[in-house]
């Protein structure tokens, strides 16, 4: 059994990246692994830039990834996936929606979104996989799915089996909605492969 | 929560703390929302049996647990760390009546402000009040201490105090499920005046009993379980508590640890044996060094805040670079990007007001909620944000510093919870002693920055049950308001109008924004008709964009766009809605003078 593994989570408020990160650490222990996940609720919550921290391996004592420590970051959007840039490492993996959302400053026309902000991580020898989520889901039929796009696409680097995700879809997953969520993890996975 | 097997959960600290309380048999539960602490409420409020509320303020909170274990239920009160400061009058003088029942308070402290005004250290408070404190490292042992909590408090007759923090009840952590305890009924209420009776005489002879209490607790800390030696390396020796165990667990593997999970008060003799086992000794702990502090008291010598930070939250990087200097690595620099500061939500009424402020020469003495976002740009519409409540008391006091024709310069803006938490006795002040300033009462009928928590403005129980709703223009006219105005703060123009209508009077008036929070379920389920620009009709003025709304954006023009496109050859650019993340408040719209806003037919 891997000693620990360190996944960061990071979005905007209110993309549902809790969701992702829960489905993560079921998976996780049902594979019979110990885990801990830190996340951050109250002001930063209203649209503001928000992470998850989730740490797993057979004994997890501290529930904070350190800097430099993350072997893989699930971002849900795509300057979110460069602002955590000191938690990474040359080698990290960071899997990418490649939406944008736009903050403020740039929205009201102070400031420009960074064009090719990816860069900065493939620059640093970070392996990037960008993951066209919303259009995956929609593919799929259910453009809510895109959550499970991205779990899917992270599945490909984690020690647990399909079989494993696929349950934990259909344990947690209301009964009408699990063959659609079961595509979009395979869909999702597909990417990574 | 989730069932890992049947009797091993993955639950956040608070949800454990829940359990906990749930499986001691707790009979009441009271607090006020507030992060890190609200979770623990309301997971609570979802077990049967037990009596839960939320308080119009802590200091009531603690009061009705107080009561329940008086009446020799078992009782618990949650709170975040500044509201114990609201609940300390209560707490001190607790700690003098003791228990009947086993009282919990819990004192949710937020290292870091990650959502708080500062990062007091409420383990001084177990030392300033003389109660035991118990201080968990993760969810797993936070829901063991709340049980031993209720049993410690009945076995020592005093209030305890179980210290989380932000990284604890907001971890999430594998938790193994009990056997809840069958609560036995409260027996027939008994009258002890000798007690319970904090007049001096009494209170003489109950000062003698703290300190017997706290003498049979020091004894009690050798032995409890909580408080552990794991042997390891001698060369280092750590004591530590909370959290900054687990940092110091995974820095210093090999490492001798003294574990406090009792941290106040201290078992002197198994710190001493500690201290003698080890070469070199270490206090690693968050925010004040009060292990230390009490540590260096018994003549020991040690490491402490000489290296460790004393401010922010502690990590385990932190704690192994300020041990070990030599172990720092290279780490990526951050790259400069556009912050992503939170923002008031698309559609809250909030906008309304605030925009109209920050168009208005006056000083807003602004409270804690989400309106506090105000602060932020395009808006920049607070000045100054102290503790809930302390809006309205200093505008008063701003009015009388500034003298005659100085309330004019001055409002107030709080919400509906925040008001019935402390702004009412300001309001009642202001009044009495006559300032003519203006206050704001925020009114979206929630308590929304913790995530929507019911209050007695709202008409709804913990449970979502119907209750009784405050009718805040009622009860401003009866502390001897005069001047009572209602706005509809969507409508920007007409509340202008009316704010201004109300500063310029020379008697205290109070203004209220009557409109429902958007995050609301029943504002979430109704499909709004949204906003859209005629974008043809744009010319640019950057009227809606100042709003701040997120639904809003603003696209540049390139050289020679303005004119190819159609519009004057000076143009600058044009605004869009996004009708997806539009909430049809309509605010823009009472904005525009070109027409260019209009609300679409449905989505």
């Amino acid at each position: 059994m891997k000693d620990t593994g360190n996944i960061l989570f990071s979005g905007v408020g209110g993309q549902g990246i809790l969701l992702a990160s829960e489905l993560t650490v079921y998976s996780l222990l049902a594979a019979g692994y110990d885990a801990k996940k830190s996340e951050v609720h109250g002001m930063a919550q209203r649209g503001g830039s928000v992470t998850a921290q989730l740490r797993y391996g057979k004994k997890v004592y501290s529930p904070l990834i350190e800097p430099g420590g993350a072997d893989i970051q699930v971002a849900f959007e795509m300057m979110e996936a460069v602002r955590y840039l000191p938690y990474l490492h040359k080698g990290s993996k960071v899997v990418v929606n490649t939406q944008k959302i736009l903050p403020p400053a740039v929205a009201t026309g102070q400031a420009e979104y960074p064009e090719d902000v990816l860069d900065h991580l493939r620059e640093r020898e970070i392996v990037v996989v960008p993951v066209d989520a919303f259009d995956i889901a929609r593919e799929v039929g259910e453009v809510r799915t895109a959550n499970v796009v991205m779990v899917g696409a992270l599945s490909a680097f984690l020690p647990v089996d399909v079989a494993n995700f696929e349950d934990i879809i259909r344990h947690h997953v209301p009964e009408k909605y699990i063959d659609v969520n079961l595509k979009a993890f395979a869909a999702g996975r597909k990417v990574s492969e | 929560m989730t069932n890992k097997s049947e009797n091993v959960l993955w639950m956040s600290g608070n949800e454990a703390i829940a359990l906990g309380a749930y499986e001691a048999g707790v009979a009441v539960a009271s607090g006020y929302p507030g992060t890190p602490s609200t979770e623990i409420m309301e997971n609570l409020s979802r077990y049967e049996g037990v009596y839960t509320e939320w308080a119009p303020n802590e200091k009531v909170g603690l009061e009705v647990a107080i009561g329940a274990s008086f009446a020799g239920g078992r009782a618990l009160a949650t709170m975040k760390h500044v509201g114990v400061n609201v609940a300390a009058d209560p707490l001190f003088t607790a700690s003098y009546t003791g228990v009947n029942g086993g009282l919990v308070l819990v004192s949710a402290d937020d290292p870091e402000m990650h959502s708080s005004q500062n990062e007091q250290d409420n383990r001084n408070y177990a030392f300033a009040a003389k109660v035991p404190m118990l201080e968990p490292s993760d969810p797993s042992e936070a829901k063991e201490m709340v049980i031993a909590g209720f049993e410690l408090s009945e076995q020592l007759d005093t209030p305890i105090m179980l210290r989380i923090t932000t990284r604890v009840s907001h971890v999430k952590g594998v938790v193994e499920k009990g056997e809840p305890r069958s609560v036995k009924p409260v027996e027939e209420l008994k009258k002890q005046p000798g007690k319970l009776v904090m007049l001096p005489a009494i209170a003489r002879k109950r000062r003698e009993v703290v300190e017997e209490r706290m003498a049979q607790c020091r004894s009690l800390a050798e032995t409890t379980p909580f408080n552990r030696i794991e042997e390891g390396d001698s060369k280092r020796g750590f004591i530590t508590s909370g959290v900054s165990y687990l940092y110091v667990k995974e820095a210093f593997p090999e490492a001798a640890v003294l574990k406090l999970g009792m941290c106040w008060p201290l078992p002197e003799n198994k710190i001493r044996q500690f201290a003698g086992m080890v070469d070199e000794l270490y206090i690693v702990e968050e925010l004040d060094p009060f292990l230390e502090t009490h540590i260096k008291a018994m003549g020991i010598n040690c490491h402490g805040k000489d290296l460790i930070p004393n401010q922010g939250e502690l990590n385990t990087a932190i704690v192994r670079h300020a041990i070990d200097p030599a172990s720092k690595s290279d780490l990526f620099a951050p790259v400069e990007l556009p912050n992503r500061p939170p923002n008031m939500c698309a559609g809250c009424p909030h906008r309304g007001i605030f925009f109209n402020l920050s168009r208005m020469k006056v000083f807003v003495s602004g409270d804690i909620g989400c309106y506090t976002l105000g602060f932020l740009p395009p808006l920049s519409a607070i000045d100054s944000c102290v503790c809930m409540g302390a809006s309205v008391s200093i505008a008063h006091g701003m009015a009388k510093a500034l003298g005659d024709g100085g309330h004019d310069k001055v409002v107030s803006v709080i919400g509906d919870s925040t008001f019935i938490h402390s702004g009412i006795t300001g309001l009642i002040n202001t009044v009495y002693n006559d300032s003519a300033s203006t206050l704001i009462i925020l009114d979206n009928r929630i308590t929304a920055m913790t995530g929507q928590q019911h209050n007695p403005a709202s008409g709804y129980s913990i449970k979502g049950e119907a209750a009784s709703s405050i009718d805040l223009e009622a009860l401003c006219r009866a502390v001897g308001v005069k001047h009572v105005f209602k706005v509809n703060p969507h409508d920007v123009v007409e509340t202008r109008r009316v704010l201004k209508e109300a500063v310029d009077l020379d008697e205290p008036s109070v203004v209220i924004s009557e409109a429902p929070c958007v995050l609301l379920p029943e504002m979430k389920e109704r499909k709004p008709v949204s906003y859209f620009t005629n974008q043809e009709n744009c010319v640019g003025c950057m009227s809606c964009i100042r709003l701040g709304c997120p639904a809003i954006s603003w696209t540049t023009f390139a050289e020679g766009e303005a004119e190819k496109r159609g519009y004057r050859k000076t143009q600058k650019g044009i605004s869009k809605i996004d009708e997806v993340l539009c909430n049809d408040c309509g605010q823009c719209a009472s904005l525009c003078k070109f027409d260019a806003i209009t609300r679409g037919e449905g989505k």
